[in-house]
């Protein structure tokens, strides 16, 4: 029996806007073709870049000649390297901004003295059409040196391994970051290993020493990509008075405009990034590729000039995530209590430092109560494209190994796999390996709610068809956050906001907005706007719009309703202490034939005082960590090897489902990607470094025809820390898929499968069939 | 006085010492007597530049990432990690 009581803070509470499920405002637009994505700009006298990319894994660029290129008739520009800025990325020096080392980025987006993965772009061009801008790439001459490359975290970390960079420091400090260079006087050799840290907490041997069984095991993971359906996109135009304006689709478009600030060496106040209607991002569009080329050939050229990638090379150049070897040693007593754990975990960050080894750290062991533990991270170079963030970056694959330990301990001990997890469960105030202290969450709830569902207790029926059960942890990220409020003459309100819209945020950010003004939802018109026209905003990222801006137009809101309520008292001649605002009406607390509705104050708003306008700059702390637990029954093939999802049931604490289609869109997408992840998808990479399946023909994702409806399961342990007890749901639905397939698999087939993707090759393979 | 966790990493400058309790009403304040109590250590934990958390760390006190960095505020009783800031990606 569970001795824990949960605090269930706000849980059950019912608003009257929040929790509907309106119609999005952005619907209408995106199915009839009106919604305007990045590649849609277009401007008077557009040019349109190209970009030549490195046929080699790994080469030493020798001579880059542009001559005959830019001869060509049509040809406004070219360039490379050279005409961006490149700061030293020093590791002493790397003070002087955010996580981010510009050196790196600025060498990924183009190449310096190395070509460091097949797709790295070289030099680009921008002309009249792209036709003449893809022949006049055939007509620079580059010579290469061709270097062996180095594809995976273990080879690279070998003494004998190729280089990737000269002078890439080994970075072990607390401080993690996307690594960087030694100083000129430092004798330290170079390497591959970017960065090495380490979590402890308790006495390891002492935690094992007091286990009845112990599992130890390895998992592999190879790179996916996140697969977004639109390319990236990036136009530049440059003004007579110096300042640049960028349009392109992103996760934060001040990331855009400081980073292309940066790279162009202006100062962030002379760039306008303006965001456009986003085609799916996962992470990969918190980065950069196209905007600084951009940027740089319309400079050069004196015209605007748009650069859009192609899906080879969204493949080939833009960040997949890590592919990863993490080992995770588990020791638990024969009652079923974990003892101690130890995991090392080895990432590989693509060609520059940076992968999410940090994150997978941090979430690999957060779920359950572990008094001795230790994680070791690496963060390892490769000649593959530098990774960017994919959804809960890092959790995933330290998921899929260490939930896969747990289903082996709890059958060691012939306990149910959901009573074991329940048993070990964190809670609030249990101690994490990584520190602190677990702030209030709802894992055992969500848990309780996997055992009390039928599909927990449903028979398998068939042959060959296993169940699995995998949970999944996400700490979820905040950040500073802007919103703008106008009320408009006729009631509706204008609501500004600095978030890229990329899961329906705008919806669930005008909810929180509509609730506080007691309004439709329908009469507030969300818009994100660019950056000279809204305070700055963190990047949509970690699942913390919802929660951020949200906040941001929560506080707003509250900032109107005074304003309200002061226009009401203005109007009466009555004091503002005597009014109360409830409901969308303005109300005089002792006469009740006073009364204003919020449209009636709206009409009035300009001789009560001015303009109402609501504002809000926040910076809230507290997201509050995401948990979620899936059950999965697959069905499996054994003369093909094919695996059949058959039925999934995702759980997930959400602390309020502002808009819970939305969040069920969020969980059913997860899962989605999740099972692509298990299943099917992978870089398939030829000896020399290359990949050869960069279509999607070839890179083969889950469709509507592979899956099962995903059923979802709402746990609502509201966040403290928000109004309305929103914790992020983006992102922590991606982490069980893979685990709970493999336990599963195994469940129906009786061998474990420890490598991603679960293809039929490999099932087969594990069968002994071939 | 707040118990300072000290990272696995930089534990070398203190000794092996993994716990630390330090005076300060703010993070600015406690790092400051940290480093008179392990030289070296504001080094590592603090951006002179940005006046600030150094970059790509997070301060988390009681058990939440601060929002306020060096500016946050601190009780006898509060507890205080440096952890690796981490980002994350969504639909």
């Amino acid at each position: 029996m569970l001795d824990y009581k949960p605090n269930m803070v706000l849980s059950n509470q019912e608003y009257k806007v929040v929790g509907t499920r309106p119609i999005r405002p952005d619907g209408a637009d995106k199915v009839t073709g009106k919604a305007r994505y990045a590649a849609d700009t277009n401007l008077p006298g557009l040019l349109f870049g190209r970009v030549l990319r490195s046929p080699h894994a790994h080469a030493r660029i020798k001579s880059i000649d542009t001559s005959k290129a830019a001869a060509l008739p049509g040809v406004r520009a070219v360039v490379t390297s050279a005409d961006i800025v490149e700061p030293t990325g020093r590791a002493s020096e790397l003070s002087e901004g955010a996580m981010v080392n510009y050196k790196f980025l600025s060498n990924n987006v183009l190449a310096t003295d190395k070509a460091l993965y097949k797709g790295h772009a070289i030099a680009a061009v921008c002309a009249s059409n792209t036709h003449i801008a893809e022949q006049a790439l055939k007509l620079i001459e580059v010579e290469y040196e061709v270097l062996p490359p180095v594809m995976n975290a273990k080879d690279a970390m070998k003494a004998d391994a190729p280089l990737l960079h000269d002078r890439l420091a080994s970075m072990t400090t607390a401080t993690i970051r996307a690594g960087g260079v030694l100083d000129d006087n430092d004798p330290t050799k170079g390497s591959n290993l970017a960065n090495k840290f380490e979590f402890q907490l308790g006495d390891l041997d002492k935690g094992f020493a007091e286990a009845d069984f112990i599992v130890e095991k390895e998992t592999s993971t190879v790179a996916v990509h996140q697969g977004y359906i639109e390319p990236q996109s990036g136009t530049a135009q440059w003004h007579e008075d110096g300042t640049l304006t960028v349009w392109s689709s992103s996760q934060g478009h001040f990331t855009v405009r400081d980073y292309t600030a940066r790279l162009m060496g202006v100062p962030v106040s002379q760039v306008k990034a303006v965001p456009m209607e986003i085609g799916g991002g996962f992470g990969a569009k918190l980065t950069m590729y196209a905007e600084p080329i951009a940027a740089a050939l319309a400079r050069k050229a004196g015209a605007p000039v748009k650069v859009t990638m192609t899906r080879t090379e969204v493949f080939e150049a833009t960040g997949p995530t890590s592919g990863t070897f993490i080992t995770v040693k588990m020791g638990v007593t024969k009652d079923g209590r974990i003892t101690a754990a130890d995991a090392k975990m080895i990432f590989e960050a693509g060609a520059f430092p940076g992968s999410p080894v940090v994150g997978g750290a941090q979430c690999i062991m957060s779920a359950y109560d572990i008094p001795n533990g230790r994680i070791e991270g690496y963060d390892v170079v490769v000649n593959r494209p530098k990774t960017s963030a994919y959804r809960a970056p890092g959790s995933p694959a330290a998921a899929f190994c260490i939930e896969t330990v747990i289903d082996e301990l709890a059958e060691k001990i012939g306990m149910d796999p959901v009573d074991f997890r329940l048993l070990n469960s964190a809670k609030e105030g249990t101690r994490r390996v990584t520190g602190p202290t677990m702030p209030l969450v709802g894992f055992i709830e969500t848990l309780e709610a996997v055992k009390n569902h039928p599909h927990y207790s449903a028979p398998k029926d068939g042959k060959h068809r296993g169940r699995g059960v995998a949970t999944g942890f996400w700490g979820n990220n905040t950040g500073p956050s802007s919103a703008v409020a106008t009320v408009n003459p006729d009631g509706t309100v204008n609501l500004a906001e600095g978030s890229p819209d990329i899961g329906g945020t705008r919806s669930s950010v005008s909810l929180q907005l509509a609730e506080v003004l007691g309004i439709p939802v329908e009469d507030v018109h969300p818009q994100v706007v660019d950056t000279d026209s809204i305070g700055f905003t963190s990047n949509t990222g970690g699942s913390s719009v919802t929660f951020k801006t949200g906040f941001a137009a929560y506080t707003a809101a509250q900032h109107i309703k005074q304003q309200l309520i002061e226009r009401a008292a203005k109007r009466w001649d009555v004091s503002t202490d005597d009014v109360e605002y409830t409901d969308g009406i303005a109300q005089h607390k002792s006469d009740p034939e006073l009364k204003l509705t919020f449209k009636q104050i709206a009409a009035i708003q300009v001789p009560t005082g001015g303009p109402i306008v609501g504002s809000a700059g926040v910076n809230p702390p507290g997201a509050g960590p995401a948990l979620a637990a899936h059950v999965v029954d697959v069905e499996v093939d054994v003369d093909t090897g094919k695996v059949e999802i058959v039925r999934y049931t995702a759980f997930q604490d959400v602390g309020k489902a502002i808009h819970p289609s939305y969040v069920e869109g969020q969980i059913q997408g997860g899962v989605v990607q999740g099972i692509g992840w298990a299943l099917n998808e992978e870089y398939f990479i030829n000896d020399n470094g290359h990949m050869v399946n960069s279509s999607f023909l070839d890179y083969r994702m889950p469709v509507s025809l592979d899956l099962p409806m995903i059923d979802t399961v709402i746990v609502e342990i509201a966040n403290p820390n928000h109004p309305f007890g929103v914790r992020g749901v983006g992102e922590v639905c991606i982490c069980p898929p893979m685990a709970a397939i493999s336990n599963a698999i195994y469940d129906a087939i009786g061998t474990r499968i420890n490598e991603l993707p679960m293809k039929p090759g490999t099932i087969l393979e594990a069968l002994g069939k071939i | 006085m707040a118990e300072v966790w000290i990272p696995p990493q930089i534990q070398n400058l203190t000794g092996g010492v993994e716990i630390v309790h330090v005076p300060g009403s703010t993070v600015r304040q406690l790092i400051n007597n940290l480093d008179e109590l392990y030289p070296g250590l504001k080094e590592i934990l603090y951006d002179e530049e940005e006046e600030d958390i150094m970059p790509g760390l997070a301060v988390i006190v009681d058990g939440e990432a601060s929002q306020l960095g060096v500016l946050e505020r601190l009780t006898d009783s509060s507890e205080v990690h440096f952890l690796p800031a981490i980002g994350g990606g969504r639909s």
